[in-house]
Parts: structure tokens; sequence; C-alpha cells
């Protein structure tokens, strides 16, 4: 074309950034890599291509990693990660500081190398990812820093297996690496199969930054070998990818007292009310689910409009689409790249192609042949279509309309997923009556996608748990430095040769839905005192009794929104009713346990005193983003908390799990001292008298283990605690993996209920999401 | 589609739809007619400041044209450019001098070199005092002459005298009038009295062209700038424009977007084209090459051509003279390789 012609067709012609350094990079290590273990690259082993999705090049040849691979970067790990862990918070901040200025330094590398990679636009890589991550060291590098001061009595965990996705291989490597190394571990990550360049370029770099040999490991391959890494000896497993493989890891770490965080799916909900600016709303949708293809775990994918203006928003949106430019990554005048690879590209023509219902308009733009596919939105899906269930991880919208806020708060949170969600109004009041409501971890108002190392991101419900980024994000990494001691089992006291019955027969219930009620089994089990009298007898509880439990927990969800205020002085004045019965309670404790009761009633009226003082002083944060916005980190009620509570103090031990998850919000299913349950019922009826709405507690009684199994398995419970002296640690954590609820069990481990690890901000922790709410402002 | 506003009123200033020859090609659109005051179009107008930063903020690295390419579109740019003089010690050699830069705006072994023999600025824009000097200077050329009018730059002179002087400028022989509006009308939400003020406007236009100069930098906030664009649009502006030039402010890509988003959905709604230019603060080739792939994004080519797109810039010119220099020779160009207007 003759500078004329151009002249009157106006047309953008290519604007490719050159590969030719990154390719050099690939020829300095024979484009064929081995491992990064222990500082230095292994020699390449048996090996598979990793390709450039938009051409269908060969890259290099990586190693296939094999499970001795992954125990000789284990092994490394191991045997730096203490002296890494001794090293002060400073010294480590001078590492990860170093490490932010050469993501800066070698800035374009990196981001055409991820660019080649994995066929994102050379835009997103260089205006997104590569400088989320830069700022990602510098913030984990301050948090080092601060860290001995502002955290006392927390440790590292030690090695950290960590596995990350295709979509964002270096941000995600940078969200997994930061925050472990600020807090002393050491890690051993294992990058996605097809896109594992950029990782293996920051390892060669680490060592540019004083990374000691052995923190820093990377081992590339397969599924097989994140398989091998789930399984090796580590402290951590933190994984990003799929619901599906997240389920597995929570299955194999169960009851291996390890740590674990999943950043999963999503389906995330853009919510567009008939009062917001409708067009930056349809841009908003272009960086919500066109962004690096819709293949980003917290996609907009699910455009919910107000019906009165859904017929303009999605006229406006089918012109916008149509504008948009498919091609080469690495033109710098496009707006989708390349999809990952053929695999990832078929499954998404095929979840499109095997949709009959709605409204599909393919966007009116060119598309290379290949590993491409054109933005596509479908139209007028009911709830019920697996396209408005089903992640799609690629750019595929799909949309409904709703009729009022309500609505669109039910049909957004009609997911198994949470993970984002993002609300577009002008209305102030709206937005912030919304963004509590929504089942997501993060939510946006006017605005999608939006990323910062200060701010925390994660799941809730099958999104998974744990948080990345933030002072939240670092405390994944970090445990309570304490001396384990083993919890011995503690056993109901022994029938005697011949019972001693006194006074009037008693019958202790159960407690559900704030009434008394008899167990669905039928059967009851006589309970002993120390000195061989008749107690009374205690229901054996059953799975329907804990269904019924949680179905009274779960209609219980008024208790989240009342006022901090009110929840302390409800928690106050159980606290005054418990002081009014001490001696009684201090009474019948000595008869249960044989030993005087007074310190433990004290201890429990103490406790509620202090959740009574933290129901109102548990405070979210404005994170200090690099943008004109509050990103408002929010505490919010996990909702359901099933706990099995300490067999060795009966009422401490209730109170210890009840106080926090109520203080907070939450409701509970708890289940009592299987030793000494009929405290329980005692409880209850303090609890009856202090105003508490009835389901916000409820108490069953019965076997240990299969309690826990049974709320552990229930899809609507949200979170489970394990403080039984049984050994059901790993049954908690393997059947959570159902609905992929959180859990926190005790390993078989001790815990002083009447000293300070009794409880505090670590229970606290436990009885709230932290929720991100971005809100940006301006105006003029 | 907003079917409420489908339906735009019988043309009323324009009811022979003159075009102006020198800028409406071959196939040109219809002029805007306008159409009744839509009040309650205008009140749901939105423009949510943050998320139009953003797509400000984000577009220049969406998009980018290299090679010959950048030199095409940098050549397109300088054929809309209305090359300005607007100074209180503007003389009749200074707009004569000017007239010659919009004739000859690039030199001419340069556009031999790049195949755009020919190529001339959009117009020329003087005050009212300077129009028949600029239409002799301009005399066998294409190149209309706008006027700024109504008491350029404030708006503030009495309103008879305002609209009086649109004629004595048409009678002068400005083919295009560059109008300020009321501020206070935006400030106070009086849409009616910018309404009435924009349609009488054009009426005393007759077939020259009104350019609508909203002041932006003076309406306080974009969701103002929006409502303003479309009140001028009602009242059948054929352009609206962002400044004077002598506000604090001048255009933003933030009040571009706006504003043509406005443009958007006004065709939508009437089926009428309006044109769009950003005045003042754009002085540099890149800059210029944002806001013609704004336009190409959120308008479409049609908004690529001089009867619907200008810039109102004085320095611009000169940073395009130098790419397009380094673009035939290959080296970096110095200002004094090029002619002063």
């Amino acid at each position: 074309m003759t500078i004329r012609d151009i002249f009157d067709a106006m047309s953008y012609g290519p604007a490719t950034e050159s590969a030719a350094e990154a390719m050099a990079w690939l020829d300095t290590h024979g484009r064929r890599f081995g491992h990064f273990i222990d500082g230095a690259f292994t020699q390449p082993g048996e090996s598979f291509a990793t390709m450039n999705p938009a051409t269908g090049e060969t890259l290099a040849e990586v190693t296939q990693g094999s499970a001795d691979d992954v125990a000789r970067a284990v092994a490394a790990a191991r045997k730096a990660q203490a002296p890494w862990a001794a090293q002060s918070g400073h010294q480590r901040a001078r590492v990860l500081y170093a490490l932010a200025r050469l993501m800066q330094k070698h800035a374009r590398l990196f981001a055409v190398l991820e660019t080649l990679d994995t066929g994102k636009p050379i835009r997103e890589s260089r205006d997104i990812d590569v400088p989320l991550v830069a700022r990602h060291f510098y913030y984990h590098a301050g948090l080092a820093q601060l860290m001995d001061a502002e955290r006392p009595g927390m440790e590292a965990l030690g090695v950290c297996g960590q596995i990350v996705p295709w979509n964002f291989p270096l941000l995600m490597l940078a969200w997994k690496v930061a925050p472990a190394l600020a807090a002393g571990n050491a890690v051993v990550l294992k990058p996605a199969e097809y896109t594992p360049l950029t990782a293996l370029l920051f390892a060669e770099i680490s060592r540019e930054a004083g990374v000691p040999k052995g923190v820093i490991n990377i081992v590339t391959g397969d599924g097989e070998t994140g398989a091998a890494l789930v399984v090796a000896k580590v402290d951590k497993i933190a994984f990003t990818g799929s619901t599906e493989v997240g389920r597995k890891i929570r299955e194999e770490t169960a009851g291996r007292g390890i740590a674990l965080t999943l950043e999963l799916g999503g389906k995330s909900p853009y919510i567009v009310f008939d009062d917001a600016d409708l067009d930056s709303a349809v841009e908003g949708l272009v960086d919500a689910i066109w962004f690096n293809g819709g293949q980003v775990c917290c996609a907009g994918s699910r455009l919910l409009v107000q019906e009165g203006v859904a017929a303009r928003f999605h006229t406006k949106l089918r012109a916008r689409m149509d504008t948009l430019r498919v091609g080469d990554p690495l033109d710098k005048c496009i707006d989708m790249g390349a999809i990952a690879g053929p695999v990832q590209r078929d499954r998404i023509a095929a979840m499109v192609a095997a949709n009959a219902e709605g409204d599909t308009h393919v966007a009116a733009c060119a598309v290379p042949e290949g590993c491409f596919y054109p933005p596509t939105l479908i139209a007028g899906l009911s709830p019920s279509n697996p396209l408005m269930q089903q992640e799609v991880f690629g750019p595929v919208l799909v949309s409904s309309t709703f009729r009022t806020p309500g609505e669109a708060t039910e049909m957004a949170n009609n997911s198994r997923y949470g993970l984002a969600a993002s609300v577009w109004t002008e209305n102030v009041n709206l937005a912030l009556d919304m963004a509590p409501k929504l089942a997501a971890g993060v939510v946006w108002i006017n605005g999608t996608n939006m990323f910062d190392a200060a701010a925390g991101f994660g799941g809730v419900r099958e999104s998974g748990f744990g948080r990345e980024g933030g002072w939240e994000g670092l405390m994944a990494y970090l445990r309570p430095a304490r001396t384990p001691r083993a919890l011995k089992p503690v056993a109901p006291n022994p029938a005697p040769a011949s019972a001693k019955v006194e006074g009037i027969d008693r019958t202790a219930k159960f407690y559900i839905g704030g009434k008394q009620a008899r167990p669905d089994s039928g059967y009851s089990t006589p309970v002993w005192g120390a000195k061989g009298r008749l107690l009374g007898h205690v229901g054996t509880g059953s799975r329907k009794d804990i269904r019924n439990a949680v179905e009274a927990a779960r209609g219980a969800r008024g208790w989240a929104k009342t006022t901090a205020h009110n929840r302390t002085q409800v928690l106050y004045y159980i606290a005054e009713n418990l002081s009014a019965r001490a001696v009684e309670f201090a009474a019948r404790l000595k008869a249960m346990t044989g030993k005087a009761g007074e310190a433990e009633v004290e201890a429990a009226i103490s406790r509620l005193f202090t959740y009574a003082a933290w129901a109102d002083k548990v405070e979210g944060a404005a994170k200090p983003v690099p943008m004109k916005a509050l990103a408002l980190a929010l505490r919010e009620p996990v909702g359901v908390i099933g706990a099995l509570c300490p067999d060795e103090a009966p009422l401490l031990g209730l109170v210890s799990a009840m106080a926090p998850a109520i203080a907070m919000g939450n409701a509970c299913v708890l289940v009592p001292s299987c030793a000494h349950p009929l405290m329980a019922a005692d409880l209850a009826q303090v609890l009856d008298t202090s105003d508490l709405p009835g389901g916000v507690v409820n108490f069953v009684a019965g076997p240990a283990a299969d309690l826990a199994a049974a709320l552990a398995g229930h899809m609507d419970v949200d979170a489970v605690w394990s403080f039984s002296s049984a050994d059901i640690s790993g049954l908690v954590e393997r059947l959570s993996a159902g609905n992929l609820k959180r859990t926190w069990v005790n390993d078989g481990r001790a815990r002083d209920w009447f000293g300070a690890e009794g409880e505090g901000r670590e229970f606290l922790a436990q009885a709230v999401e932290v929720k991100t709410v971005w809100v940006p402002y301006g105006e003029g | 589609m907003q079917t409420d506003n489908a339906h735009p009123a019988a043309p009323a200033a324009a009811a022979t739809a003159s075009q102006l020859p020198q800028v409406t090609p071959p196939h040109g659109h219809p002029r805007n007619p306008g159409q009744p005051l839509d009040l309650d179009w205008v009140a749901r107008v939105q423009a949510n400041t943050p998320a139009i930063e953003r797509r400000a903020a984000t577009l220049p690295g969406r998009r980018s044209v290299k090679k010959e390419y950048q030199a095409a579109w940098l050549c397109k740019a300088v054929s809309l450019i209305d090359l300005t003089t607007l100074a209180g010690d503007d003389t009749e050699g200074r707009v004569r001098r000017l007239c010659a830069k919009a004739r000859q705006p690039v030199r001419p072994d340069l556009l031999h070199a790049l195949g755009m023999e020919g190529l001339t600025t959009g117009a020329v824009c003087v005050y009212h005092e300077m129009v028949e000097t600029a239409v002799r200077a301009l005399e066998g050329t294409r190149i209309p002459v706008a006027a700024v009018s109504t008491g350029f730059p404030a708006g503030l002179s009495p309103y008879r005298l305002r609209i009086a002087e649109i004629g004595e400028s048409v009678r002068a022989g400005a083919k295009e009038i560059d109008i300020v509006i009321s501020r206070r009308h935006v400030l106070t939400g009086n849409w009616q009295a910018l309404y009435d003020e924009m349609r009488e406007m054009r009426e005393a236009a007759g077939e020259a062209h009104i350019k609508a100069i909203l002041a932006t930098g003076e309406l306080g906030t974009l969701r103002n700038v929006a409502r303003a664009s479309l009140v001028c649009m009602m009242g059948g502006a054929d352009f609206i424009k962002t400044s004077t030039g002598k506000e604090g402010v001048n255009a933003t890509l933030p009040v571009s977007l706006t504003m043509i988003r406005a443009i958007r959905d006004y065709e939508a709604a009437t089926g009428y084209k309006v044109g769009y230019k950003p005045a003042g603060g754009i002085s540099k080739a890149k800059d210029a090459l944002v806001y013609l792939s704004l336009m190409k994004e959120e308008l479409g080519l049609p908004w690529l051509q001089p009867d619907l797109f200008r810039f109102g810039a004085s320095s611009l010119l000169g940073d395009i003279e130098r790419q397009l220099e380094h673009h035939v020779t290959g080296q970096y160009s110095a200002a004094n390789r090029h002619a002063m207007g």
C-alpha cells in the first residue's frame, strides 16, 4: 500500500514487537532447559517442547520433572530454608528489593518471553503482568522488612510447594514466591507444563538478586510432576488452577499436617444496573472477559443486565466486540492474542458448540487461522444453562437479565464459585449495599480486574481459600511459633460396676434452631461422673441431626447482618448469665472431670468478654493501592462453621470455639466434648436467656468421627474446625474437598485453652473472610 | 436503541440540507438538523469518571501505528488541522502567513517523497476581524475559513451582539463558525436555555457550519460535558468542540471520550452524524495519532474525515513536519528545517 492508500483507508498496519532478544536468551541455553535446583540449572533430562501457541513453533525443550527431581529440589529447599529464615527481615527485604529492581531492568525481556510462551498480547504482558510482578516484589520487600516487628511470634512454614497455571505464569509465580520468601520459606515451584519459560528466566535472574542457593527451586513438567510435588515432604502447598485439580490436592494433602491455599476457578458475575454508565460498562467487559482471551480465573464471564437497559446495552456491546482486534500477540495493536494451546481452544469450541440456547454473537473481526478463538457473546441464557454455571476459560461471555437488586444478588450468587464480581451503578448506596451481599472474595465497583500487591485476592466457595496479597496473604506463609505438644485422647468416664443414681432423671437434648431437640437416631448414651455417678444421658447424634442443625444455622443468616454492637451486647449478656450460674457450672465440671471447675468457668466468662470486646473491633482496612480507588478489605463472616470442640475443656473449649464464631457474625454447629457432652445442654440454657437468636449456635453431641464426617461432607457448611482429641484431622480435610470448604484442624496437637493461645487473632482470622472491595472514585 | 428519540424533528434551520463543498466527500452525510430538547434523555446520561479515565489511559497502549502507516496517519492529521491563530496581536500579515502555511503545510520535497502532493490543512481558524483577510489569502483553494464567534472566548457579551456576530462572520466569508456556549447554563442545569441558545445560533449561521465550543475545562464534571454535548447536538450543532484554548484545561482524552460517546449515542438515536473537534493542548504528533485511533475505535472511519473531525491546534503541525521528515530521511529533524506559519 502506498502512503496515499493508507491515508484513504486509515488502517493500522503491523506494529510488531521484536522477539529477537528473547530468542537470543533461549539460544544461550541451547533451547534446552533442565530444572533450577539449588541455585543452578540441572542437565536437561527427558524433555518436551514448549510452543508459541500463536505460531505453533517450538520455543524450547524443557525437562519433564520426575519424583526424584522433585525430591532433590525439596531437599535443596529444606537445607536452605532454616538459614534463610534465620536471616533478619531486613536481609530478606534486600533480596526481594533486588528482585523487584531486576524485574524492572529486564521488563521487556520478561514481557516478550511471556507473550511468546502464552500467546497473550504484548500490551498485557508489558503493561499489566510485568509491572504487577515488580510491584509484588516491592511490596513484599516491605513486608519482609516489617514482619518481625509487626507479626511477632510467627514463624515460616518451611518448604512450600507451589504450582502455578499457564494463564499468568510469571505473575502467579510472583504471587507465590514473594510472600513465601518474605516470610522466610524456601520454595519449589512448578510452572505450568505449557508455559515454563519466564519461570526459568526468573530463576536465572534470581541469582543476581542474592537469593541464596536452594531458596528458589523450579521444577518443570506436566501434571505428573505437580502430583509428585503435592506428595513430597513439603510444609505447604499453594496452588492456583482448576477446581478439579484443587479438589484432588485437597484430598491428597489431607491429614498430613501441612498448610494449603487454593486459588481456583470462577464464573464471576458482571452486574450492570440501569443507572450505570453503559459505555464504560461495555468497555469494562473488554477488560473483564476479553483480557487474556478470557483465560482468567476471575474473568467477568457472566453478564447480568437490568432488564430495562438490556437491549441497549447488548447493542452497544455487540458493536464494541466487532472492533476488537484478534491476532499476533506480539503486535502492539491487538486486543486478543492466541488461546494458550490447541487443547484449550478445542475445549472452548466444544462447550460453545454444545449449547443450543440463547442468541450467539461472534465478533465480526478477523480471526487468524490456528490457535485463536473469536470474542463471543451468548445472550439470553437461563441460569440453568451449563454455560451460566461452568467455567469456559475462554473469550466467551454469557448473559442474562434481572429486574431488581435483590434478583441480581440471587442470580449472581447462584453459583458454586465465589471468586470475583463486578457491579456497575452510579448509585453509591446500591453499590455499597451490593458489595457485601455478593459471594465473592473480590468485588469491583464500576471496574474489573483490578489487582494490587497490597490488596488481598482469593475466593470463597469452590473458588478456593486463602488470600494472596496484603498482610492477609503473608499470613498464609506463617504460623504461630509454638513447640508442638501431642494431644492425648480424652475418654469419657467409664461406667461404674454399680450405678449411682440420684435425684430426678435428667435428659440432655441437642440445641438446634434455638430449641431443644431429641436425637434423630433415637439412641442415647449414659454419661458417668468422675466418681461413678450417673450424670444424665446424652443423645447419640447422627448426620440427620447435623443436617437439621446446619439448616437452622443457615436460617440464622440474619445474625451476620446485625450490628457489631448488638453482637457485642449478646456476648456480654451470655457472660453475665453464665456468671450468675457460675457455682452450678463449676460443680457440674467437678462432677464430670473430678477437678475443681471454678477456674474453667471464670476462664470461659473471660473468654466471652474477650470476644465481646473483639466483636466491634475487628476492623477492615483501606489498602493504599496505586490508583485513585478505595480498596477496602472487609472482614466478613465465613458463614456456617462446624466445630468439633475440645474434649479436654468441656466448657471453656465450647466457648472458645463458639465465641469467636458468633462474634464475627457466623452461625455455628458445635459438637461438644465427646468425653463431657452434657456441658452443652447447660450452656444452651444460658444462651436461651441471653437474647441470642435461635439457630446462631447449635449443639449436636455424638461420636466425633461420625459428626465430623457429616459436617465436613455437608455442602452447605462453609468451614469446619476440629479441636477434637480423636484422630480426625485427616478425615475433616479429606471430606472438605466436596465443596472446598475451609478447614482448621489441630493435627493431633494440644492447645492450652487457658492461656493466650486459646483465644485471639488466630481464632478471629479463621472466623472471617477478607473481601476486597474496589471502589474507584473521581468526578471531573 | 433509544426508540423514544428515534424520530427527530423535521429539519428546522437547514431544510435545504446544505453541505460544505470543501469538506463533504461525494457521499457525504446529511447535516444534523437538531431535534426537540429531550430532557429525559439528558437526565439519564451518565459519565463514570474513573472508568473513562482508565479507558483513556490505556488506549495509547492498545493502538499503535508504525512506519509508512504512521506517515500516512500523520498526513491525515495534517488534513484535519484547523490551523489557528487567536491572539490579540494578530495582524493581516500574520494571518496571511498562516494561510500560506495552510496551503503548503509540509515541505514540498517531503510531500513528494510521501506521494502526498496537494495536502492542505482542514481549515484556517481566526477571529472575525481577520476573516476577510483569510478568505482572500485562501482563494483558489478548498480550504474553508472558520471564525470564532459569539463573544469568544467567554461568551458573555450581550446576547444580541453574539447572535449578530455570527451573521457578520458569515457575510465576511466564514464557512464555519466556532461558537462558545454559555457555561452558566450548564453549571446551573438550565438545559432549556442552552438548547434555545444553540438553536438560535444555528439559525443565525445559515449555510455555515456551527462548531459548538463547550469549554469543557469550565464545566466541572464529565457528566456535565456529556449532557452539554447532547443538548448542543439536539440544538443543531454540526460539530461539538472541547475548548477555546483559553481555559485552564483544554482537550483531554477523557473529555474527548465522553463527547464522542455522546456523538455515538446521538447518531444511534437520530441517524445524524455530528463532528468532533478537540482543541488546545494537542501539540505532539504522537498525541494526534492517539486521537485518530480514538476516533477510529469509538466512532469509525467517517470520523477520520475533515467533515467530521478537526484538530484545533497551532503548534501540532510543526511536530508532525519533523516526524514526516524523519520518516522520509531516517534521521531526526529540526524545527528550523520547516517553514514557519
